[in-house]
């Protein structure tokens, strides 16, 4: 029964998103993917890891502030195919990210795009869309 | 209604919409050194083999094509009404009871109950209805095995002629009684216990049963008890191609048997091609979590 108010719900709420079939331990609905964040920072660490692996860089704002963003992409072996290695990326270099932020507001996101100084580019594949 | 219930709808109002035609959209994914249908369009195959399934075997229409983030292929929890399976009282119970993090009832990450993503083990079904992989059919005398890439599991299909133990819900074990050059009673398992046989020259069926209850069908929270039978088919449609059905049978969840995926089509591969690793480790979950995951659940004290 309550899965059906629940569906009730969510058909009322007439809400538009491509909830793609990640293979992922969260719903791709925790995203916004109508707002492409692009930040640049320093690499503190590259997570390469089950489920998901994990980018965190510091971020320094307009106001001195630095944030730290964490993002995640999909598993190791989804990524291989389109480049990434345990090897992407090095703590301490720059690297410039486009992503979906949370819908929590918070620091995190899905990494779309990886940009480096020398014009290297990492991408999740076709579901990253255009390179920024 | 709570701010958290509140949310939750929401975020199932966000999953259950569009995940199907987010997959037939979706570009084509593929694992490197595989080959897919897309490769050899015009050059048809040739004729089925006799009795084998023998092989490597990846999704011939692409890597995600199996990927059942929403849940079953065939029933996603999409809140559809053609979706909607066919529960009994207590499998809505147990289906309520379960927190996925996704379909219609799912709740953000840090919330969950789903036994998987702590790693523990996921078990059949759930191993081909989920984030399904290639699969490597060995065959032997007596077995039909077959290794899956999450984790690195192996299921048994005894093809010797034995029956399916008759009660496993219900092991009477005596070792007084029985000696032990015996094998025990069969008892529920995270993997239960299967056999097989050929109906004919080209379709292999199995049957499965002796399932521990702790396991999800799927992503979508899915229950199942320990009453539940599985039954599998492969049908092998060309010296290329086998397709697979899986139905679940568990008269005391679902009031009728129903078809998880129908004639899923896989192609064969090389026999060089290494299937890649892709382990749930504790340690490395406990870190996602810590870093991502309560963060995306917008469960923490981190300010915005």
């Amino acid at each position: 029964m309550r899965s059906t108010v629940l569906s009730v719900a969510a058909a009322a709420l007439g809400l538009l998103i491509v909830s793609g079939p990640v293979a992922a331990h969260h719903s791709s609905a925790v995203f916004d993917p109508n707002t492409r964040v692009t930040v640049t920072g320093v690499v503190t660490e590259w997570f390469w890891a089950n489920p998901h692996c994990l980018l965190s860089l510091d971020v320094k704002g307009s106001d001195g502030q630095v944030v730290t963003w964490v993002v995640e992409t999909q598993a190791p072996p989804n990524m291989i195919p389109y480049g990434w290695t345990r090897q992407s990326f090095k703590a301490g270099e720059d690297v410039t990210i486009t992503m979906e932020q949370a819908r929590s507001g918070k620091p995190v996101g899905r990494l779309l795009w990886a940009q480096f100084p020398d014009g290297r580019a990492l991408s999740i594949g076709p579901s990253a869309g255009p390179r920024p | 209604m709570t701010v958290r219930q509140a949310a939750m709808i929401g975020i199932a109002a966000l999953a259950c919409l569009a995940p199907a035609a987010a997959r037939q959209q979706q570009p084509m994914n593929r694992l490197p050194g595989a080959v897919y249908d897309v490769d050899f369009a015009g050059t048809p195959s040739g004729p089925a083999p006799r009795r084998t399934i023998a092989g490597i075997w990846e999704f011939a229409e692409g890597r995600n094509v199996a990927i059942q983030a929403t849940g079953a292929m065939a029933m996603p929890s999409d809140g559809k009404p053609e979706h909607e399976l066919p529960f009994t009282p207590d499998g809505r119970a147990a289906f309520l009871a379960n927190k996925p993090t996704f379909g219609v009832t799912q709740v953000p990450t840090a919330m969950t109950n789903d036994p998987m993503p702590g790693c523990d083990p996921q078990g059949y079904p759930r191993i081909v209805l989920h984030n399904a992989h290639h699969e490597q059919i060995l065959e032997t005398a007596t077995q039909v095995v077959i290794l899956y890439q999450f984790n690195k599991k192996w299921r048994v299909i005894w093809t010797d002629g034995r029956a399916l133990p008759k009660d496993p819900e219900n092991p009477n074990w005596d070792p007084t009684d029985v000696p032990l050059k015996e094998l025990p009673p069969a008892e529920p398992r995270w993997w239960g216990y299967s056999v097989g046989r050929w109906v004919d020259d080209y379709t292999f069926v199995t049957e499965s049963n002796g399932f521990d209850d702790r396991t999800w069908l799927d992503n979508a929270g899915r229950p199942h008890s320990t009453a539940m039978r599985v039954i599998e088919t492969y049908r092998r449609v060309d010296a290329d191609h086998i397709d697979k059905t899986l139905v679940i049978d568990d008269p005391r969840y679902y009031t009728r048997p129903w078809t998880a995926f129908e004639r899923l089509r896989m192609r064969l591969q090389s026999p060089h091609l290494e299937i890649p690793e892709q382990e749930c480790v504790p340690s490395e979950t406990a870190k996602y979590n810590r870093l991502f995951g309560d963060l995306v659940s917008g469960v923490d004290d981190t300010p915005k």
